[in-house]
C-alpha cells in the first residue's frame, strides 16, 4: 500500500473517532477540524520520507494537539484552556505508547450534533461533517443546497456550539432517550427524504444511503438498549435490500408490488429482521420500529408470495397515532387501497389538506393509481401530470408517463 | 424572492422538439413541469426558446457593432428556456430546478425592481 492509500485508509477509519475524541476535550469543532486537517497535510509530507509509524492515529493526534496549542499561543486562548491540553497532550502520550486503543466519543459528538439549540435541518450535515468527515459540497449536492452557502452554514453551526459553549457530556439518563431521538431523525434524513419505496427512488438525494447506515450501525454499538435504534437500522437495511430491485436492466423503475423477489438481497432481509425483532424484545413500541414493521410486512412477499395489505394498514395507523407524516397519511391510503379497495383509499387521500400536498409528489402518484382503477379518466390524467411535474428522477417520470398513456 | 431558472439543453433536446417519434414526450415533461410550477402557485413568467442556431448575437468591439449568428458562447449545452418562480429561498428553488425535464439548470436570484 502506498503511503497516500495508507493515509487515506486512516482518514476514512478514524477521522470521526479522531475528531470527536479531540473535540471533546478541546471544545472548538473547528479549530480541531483545522488541526486534523494540518495533520494529515503533515503525514502526507513526512511519512514519504520516514515510512509509516507504528501508530498511525497517535501519531496524527499528537500533531493535532501541537497545533493546538500553536493556536492556543498565538490566539491567547484563556488560561483556563491550558491544563485541559496538557491533561490532554498527557493523554495522547500514554495512548501512544500502549496499546490502548482511543476512547470512542463518537457518541458524545452525534449528541452534540443534534443538540436541540442547533437548527434540526443543519443536525444532519453536521453530523456527517464531524462523524464521517464528508466535505461540505459532497454534503450539499446530497441535499440540493449550493455547497459556499452550505459551507457557510456549517462554520456557523459550529461557531455557535463554541459561543454557546454546547456541552459535549453525555445528557443526565431521564434526557437520553430524547436526545437520542434527534439523533435517529438526524441519521434517518440522511438515508433520504422519503422512506417508502416511491419516494426513495424519486429522491434526488441518494449518494449518502451507506453513510447512514453506518452512522445507525455506530449506534447501534453505543446505545444497544434503545428499541428505536434497533428498529431505524431495520427500516434503513430493508429499504437496501430492495435497491437493486428497484430498476430493472434498462434502467426502468419498478414499484415495489412488481419487484422481483429474487432481486431482493436476502441477507440484508435477515439481518433488518433480526434487530426488528431484538427492538420488540423491549415491549416498546416507537415510530421507527412501526415503519420497519412495514417494510419487514413488504418483505415477506419473499416468504409467503402474498401481501398482507391489511396489516400494512393496521400498522400505518399506529404510525399516524404516533406521528401523522404526509408520508404516513399516503402510505396508509394506499394499503387501505390495496385492502379494501380504491374508492376507501381515495377517501383517505381526499382528507388530507389540499394545501399541505400541492407540492408532494408521492401524494400525486397515488391519486393518479387510484383515479386510473376507478376509471375517472380526466382526474387520472391530471393527477398523473402533477405527480410528473414534481418527480425529480427521470425513470419514476417515465413509469408515471407509462401508467398515464395507458388510461 | 424570486429566482430564474435557466435551462440549459444539449443538441439532442433541441433535436427531440422537431423529431415526429420524440417531440410528444418532448413536449409533455414540460407541460407537467410548468403544471406543477404554476399549481404551486410559484410561477411568476416563463418561456421556451428557439433553439440556438435561430439565435442573433451582437457584440461591440471597440466603439464597432459586429453581429453573428448563434449564439455566445458556443457550447455543447445550449440556453433552451427560462422560468422565473417565486420561492422563499435558493434551496427551495433548487429543488423546484431538480424537478426540470433537462440535466443543467443554472439558478440565479433576480435582482428587486428599484
Amino acid at each position: 500500500m502506498t503511503t497516500h492509500q495508507v493515509i487515506e485508509e486512516t482518514a476514512r477509519d478514524a477521522y470521526g473517532r479522531l475528531v470527536s475524541y479531540l473535540a471533546v476535550n478541546w471544545r472548538d469543532l473547528q479549530a480541531v477540524e483545522d488541526a486534523l486537517g494540518d495533520a494529515f497535510l503533515a503525514a502526507l509530507e513526512t511519512w514519504h520520507a520516514s515510512g509509516i509509524p507504528e501508530k498511525p492515529e497517535a501519531w496524527l493526534v499528537s500533531i493535532a494537539r501541537r497545533r493546538l496549542i500553536d493556536r492556543a499561543r498565538r490566539t491567547r486562548v484563556s488560561e483556563s484552556a491550558l491544563p485541559t491540553l496538557l491533561a490532554l497532550s498527557e493523554d495522547t502520550q500514554r495512548l501512544a505508547s500502549s496499546h490502548a486503543a482511543f476512547p470512542d466519543e463518537r457518541l458524545r459528538m452525534m449528541i452534540l450534533c443534534t443538540h436541540p439549540a442547533i437548527d434540526p435541518a443543519m443536525r444532519t450535515p453536521l453530523m456527517l461533517q464531524t462523524v464521517l468527515g464528508l466535505d461540505a459540497a459532497r454534503i450539499a449536492s446530497a441535499f440540493i443546497v449550493k455547497p459556499s452557502a452550505m459551507s457557510q452554514r456549517l462554520t456557523r453551526a459550529k461557531a455557535k456550539i463554541r459561543a454557546e459553549r454546547l456541552t459535549f457530556e453525555m445528557p443526565d439518563a431521564e434526557e437520553i432517550p430524547e436526545r437520542l431521538d434527534f439523533v435517529l431523525e438526524a441519521i434517518y434524513a440522511a438515508y433520504g427524504s422519503g422512506w417508502d419505496e416511491a419516494a426513495i427512488a424519486d429522491s434526488p438525494r441518494k449518494g449518502l444511503a451507506e453513510e447512514a447506515i453506518y452512522l445507525g450501525r455506530l449506534l447501534l454499538q453505543f446505545a444497544p438498549r434503545d428499541p428505536e435504534v434497533y428498529g431505524l437500522l431495520a427500516l434503513m437495511l430493508h429499504c437496501e435490500a430492495r435497491r437493486k430491485a428497484r430498476h430493472d436492466e434498462e434502467g426502468s423503475y419498478i414499484p415495489l408490488s412488481e419487484q422481483a423477489c429474487t432481486r431482493w438481497e436476502r441477507s440484508l432481509i435477515m439481518e433488518a429482521e433480526q434487530y426488528l425483532h431484538a427492538a420488540s424484545q423491549a415491549g416498546r413500541i416507537g415510530r421507527f420500529q412501526l415503519m420497519a414493521a412495514i417494510q419487514s410486512a413488504h418483505a415477506q412477499r419473499l416468504w409467503t408470495g402474498r401481501m398482507e395489505w391489511g396489516a400494512i394498514a393496521q400498522l400505518y395507523e399506529g404510525l399516524i397515532h404516533i406521528k401523522p407524516t404526509l408520508g404516513a397519511l399516503v402510505g396508509r391510503a394506499a394499503a387501505v387501497a390495496e385492502a379494501y379497495g380504491a374508492e376507501q383509499g381515495l377517501a383517505l387521500l381526499q382528507a388530507v389538506p389540499p394545501a399541505e400536498v400541492v407540492s408532494y409528489q408521492p401524494y400525486w402518484a397515488l391519486a393518479g393509481h387510484l383515479y386510473k382503477r376507478l376509471k375517472l379518466r380526466e382526474d387520472a390524467r391530471s393527477a398523473y401530470s402533477f405527480a410528473i411535474g414534481l418527480s425529480a428522477d427521470i425513470s419514476v417520470r417515465q413509469f408515471l408517463s407509462r401508467q398515464a398513456s395507458e388510461l | 424572492m424570486t429566482y430564474t431558472l435557466m435551462f440549459y439543453e444539449s443538441q439532442e433536446d433541441f433535436a427531440a422538439r422537431i423529431d415526429p417519434a420524440r417531440k410528444e414526450a418532448y413536449l409533455a415533461g414540460w407541460t407537467h413541469y410548468v403544471r406543477a410550477i404554476q399549481e404551486a402557485g410559484i410561477g411568476v413568467f416563463g418561456s421556451g426558446l428557439y433553439g440556438p442556431e435561430s439565435a442573433a448575437t451582437m457584440k461591440r468591439r471597440g466603439g464597432e457593432v459586429a453581429v453573428q449568428d448563434g449564439p455566445f458562447p458556443e457550447t455543447k449545452e445550449q440556453l433552451g428556456g427560462i422560468y422565473v418562480i417565486n420561492v422563499p429561498d435558493l434551496d427551495t428553488a433548487l429543488e423546484w430546478a431538480a424537478r426540470a425535464p433537462v440535466e443543467t439548470v443554472e439558478v440565479r436570484q433576480n435582482i428587486p425592481a428599484l
